[in-house]
């Protein structure tokens, strides 16, 4: 933690920087971006598919959630060590988590209130109550946490490893790594069906996605992508994102700059879909209408038309957009 | 599948070091061997210490990976490039530390045997002592001639060599072997990784300034084969002879102020001045004080290499971290590729779901292998001549500047192929 010294004079100073905002019109679906590169978020009127506001927030921000009430906006400032919370109607920082240090991606669980949060650098996943804004438990991983993902029902933690090139799974009453399961190189993002029954892990450097049996803790089978014109290594899936149904999945393929299409009953690529540069991370809007992604290296987010499969739109937002979560009108 | 049910915790330092018994080996072992303690014992208590009692995996087998180490150090012109006693190894320990925490939950366990020697080492005898052990996969960082010596030794004794330091293209074609594995990328890909970015950087007219050692040699051919390749022109070649004792003094700093100027002076008209100085006599000294004013690359100020320690890129932070957390000073080039080369070992292991040594350096040859390192694509090796593709970083000393290959370089295969001698120029052999 060398700049450690530096942070909360910055950090302040993002705060009293905030600006002074107008809350969009309450009837608007509304999505906020993190931009990594700019310490900002994006919020984008997704009526108007624009870009409203840019709001001021800590150091590199990278994972964003929307709470369970809908009132904040939650966001890891990973060089202030902390997730913020940003007042969906004043748009300012109004409060802060303790997130433990250089939190870089969080998961909501339990209807929303709880934040399982990883702490790359120091091995382990703060668990915190989000309403009352306290740690519930920190939770010792043995290896870097990566990507997180929990279950449904909170009951399983899944930790996605480098160190390791494994997605070890953490059971939540006992803090306990009841089993580690080997998947291809750099494995990123870990993501539960809505039902429980698969985990899916992106390998980002193996190019594949392993679809896990979170109960026999075995690997049913991975999922390959070809791109016409594309070599292999610039294919690199992060994010994941299953619809309600979990019928269809979309898997973001980083610098193919493409989304991939996935039959989630037998992992079968049915399309991809041409997004911006460096595709990262994904979000539906309400009822799966829209899916968002971000694009690290155009600095815009694309929005998928998820009954048609279409890509209709491309909206600015900062620098090095990392995440994106959207808020229900 | 793997799904092993087991407790979890990234195991102690396993590695272990030993007395070579030949009457040149002068090296010090850093360590003693963990003596009085079984190794299963070891990771059992740890477990329990880390996670509570949990079950562990029964059969528990191991692996060896020897190291046989130079210890001669040879000077530097900057105190920040001396290498420390434990260059490389502590980049093997670290590699060999994910390998254990990979294999604490396989059922895989990784020992490093590190064998340091200085002048006229006896080989063979050390390459017996390692295959007693079980060790017969074996890295090296000895310059080319002793790498072409362990592994024409080593074959007789079906041992595999994998060599982490030597950058001789001549390893790769005319002297390849097929029980030698590259990880050190070779002079060709590294003066490619430059000679790329300078043409991108449209900086073609080249002053190359060559030392006068028969490696600086080699470099600077090197270089002059990739401005053929690439597009560039050099424009004139100047030679610094070495004449002993010109590292930094005391009073250096006043004359290399006036020497730098005068070695550079006369040139045509050019970009960039590119040199060839790998045994680190003047090219230090180059950046601002050359005749005209320009930049530097190759030996000194953009230096194509491997690692650095402002690489952040990929998760590399996370490495940088828990190197330093363990060795108490930053990762260097060296440190890199040994981790790379024990992470590939362990890599095999867990693929393979194997600790043989056969077997792993078949998983390691087969065409589906890769290694992640933190360079943000899988590392394959090229199976012409078991070199290890990786892209290069192109480094000012403060921050990574580029990596290679660049953008707009071309290749039917992959790009990574655009750096060093490709699969249609190959004179290798392998047998």
């Amino acid at each position: 933690m060398k700049t450690t010294l530096f942070r909360t004079a910055s950090l302040s100073a993002g705060m009293v920087l905030a600006a002074l905002t107008v809350a969009p019109p309450a009837h608007a679906l509304t999505a906020y971006v993190s931009n990594e590169r700019d310490n900002t978020i994006s919020v984008v009127d997704l009526d108007a598919m624009k870009t409203i506001k840019t709001v001021d927030v800590g150091q590199r921000p990278r994972g964003i959630a929307v709470t369970a009430d809908g009132k904040d906006v939650l966001v890891c400032a990973s060089d202030d060590d902390t997730v913020q919370i940003v007042d969906r109607k004043s748009l300012q920082v109004v409060g802060e988590l303790p997130s433990g240090p250089d939190p870089e991606t969080f998961a909501l669980g339990e209807h929303g209130t709880r934040l399982f949060v990883s702490n790359e650098n120091d091995q382990m996943v703060t668990v915190i109550d989000v309403p009352t804004r306290t740690v519930v438990t920190t939770i010792a991983t043995g290896v870097e946490p990566e990507g997180m993902g929990v279950s449904p029902d909170g009951k399983t933690i899944v930790n996605t490893s480098e160190t390791t090139n494994m997605a070890h799974f953490i059971d939540y009453a006992t803090h306990k790594v009841v089993a580690a399961v080997l998947v291809d190189p750099r494995p990123r993002i870990a993501m539960f069906k809505h039902d429980g029954s698969e985990v899916w892990v992106s390998s980002e450097v193996g190019g594949t996605v392993s679809v896990i049996d979170p109960v026999r803790h075995v690997v049913k089978y991975k999922i390959h992508f070809e791109v016409q014109g594309l070599r292999s290594n610039v294919i690199q899936p992060v994010g994941i994102r299953f619809t309600q149904d979990d019928k269809t999945a979309f898997v973001a393929l980083g610098p193919a700059n493409r989304v991939a299409v996935v039959d989630a009953a037998n992992g079968k690529v049915e399309k991809y879909l041409l997004v911006g540069q460096r595709v990262w991370q994904m979000a539906f809007t309400p009822e799966d209408k829209y899916l968002l992604t971000t694009n690290g290296l155009s600095n815009d987010i694309s929005v998928i038309d998820v009954a048609d499969l279409k890509v209709i739109k491309s909206i600015q937002v900062g620098r090095q957009p990392w995440g994106v979560a959207v808020a229900s009108p | 599948m793997l799904a092993v049910q087991a407790g979890f915790a990234r195991p102690g330092r396993l590695w272990q070091a030993t007395e070579l018994a030949t009457d040149t080996n002068m090296g010090r072992p850093d360590r003693s061997a963990r003596n009085g303690i079984s190794r299963r014992g070891v990771i059992a208590v740890l477990l329990t210490g880390a996670f509570g009692a949990t079950r562990v995996r029964a059969d528990v087998s191991t692996v060896r990976i020897g190291y046989i180490r130079s210890m001669i150090r040879h000077p530097t012109i900057s105190l920040l490039d001396q290498p420390t006693r434990d260059a490389g190894l502590a980049g093997a320990k670290l590699g060999l530390d994910d390998d254990n925490t990979t294999g604490s939950v396989t059922g895989q366990n990784f020992e490093l045997i590190d064998v340091p020697v200085r002048k006229n080492p006896n080989l063979p005898a050390a390459l017996d002592k390692l295959a007693g052990q079980n060790a017969r996969i074996v890295m090296t960082d000895l310059p080319a001639g002793g790498v072409l010596a362990l592994a024409d030794a080593a074959r007789p004794r079906d041992m595999t060599i994998i060599n982490i330091a030597a950058p001789d293209d001549s390893l790769r074609e005319q002297d390849c072997r097929a029980n030698m594995i590259h990880v050190a990328p070779t002079r060709s890909m590294l003066a490619d990784a430059v000679a790329q970015y300078l043409v991108w950087k449209k900086w073609t007219r080249w002053l190359l300034v060559v030392g006068s050692h028969p490696s600086d040699q080699l470099l600077a051919e090197a270089y002059r084969r990739a401005a053929k390749r690439f597009g560039a022109r050099i424009v004139m070649e100047k030679v610094s002879e070495d004449t002993g004792g010109s590292r930094e003094s005391d009073s250096g700093v006043v004359q290399t102020q006036q020497q730098m100027p005068v070695l550079t002076q006369g040139a045509p008209d050019y970009d960039v001045l590119v040199a060839a100085d790998e045994n680190q006599v003047f090219a230090g000294y180059l950046p601002y004080r050359t005749w005209d004013p320009r930049p530097v690359a190759g030996s000194a100020g953009l230096e194509p290499v491997t690692w650095d320690a402002s690489s952040e890129s990929w998760g590399g932070t996370q490495l940088q971290d828990r190197f330093e957390r363990l060795f108490h000073r930053r990762m260097m080039p060296l440190d890199m590729q040994a981790w790379t080369g024990v992470r590939i070992v362990g890599e095999a292991a867990a693929r393979s779901g194997s600790t043989d040594p056969d077997k792993l350096v078949t998983t390691i040859k087969s065409p589906d292998f890769g290694i992640a390192a933190y360079k943000g694509q899988l590392l394959t090796l090229r199976d012409w001549d078991l070199q290890l593709r990786q892209p290069i970083l192109l480094a000012d000393g403060r921050t990574i500047v580029s990596i290679s290959p660049q953008p707009g370089f071309l290749h039917q295969v992959t790009t990574l192929d655009t750096l060093g001698v490709d699969r249609p120029e190959t004179k290798c052999k392998l047998q």
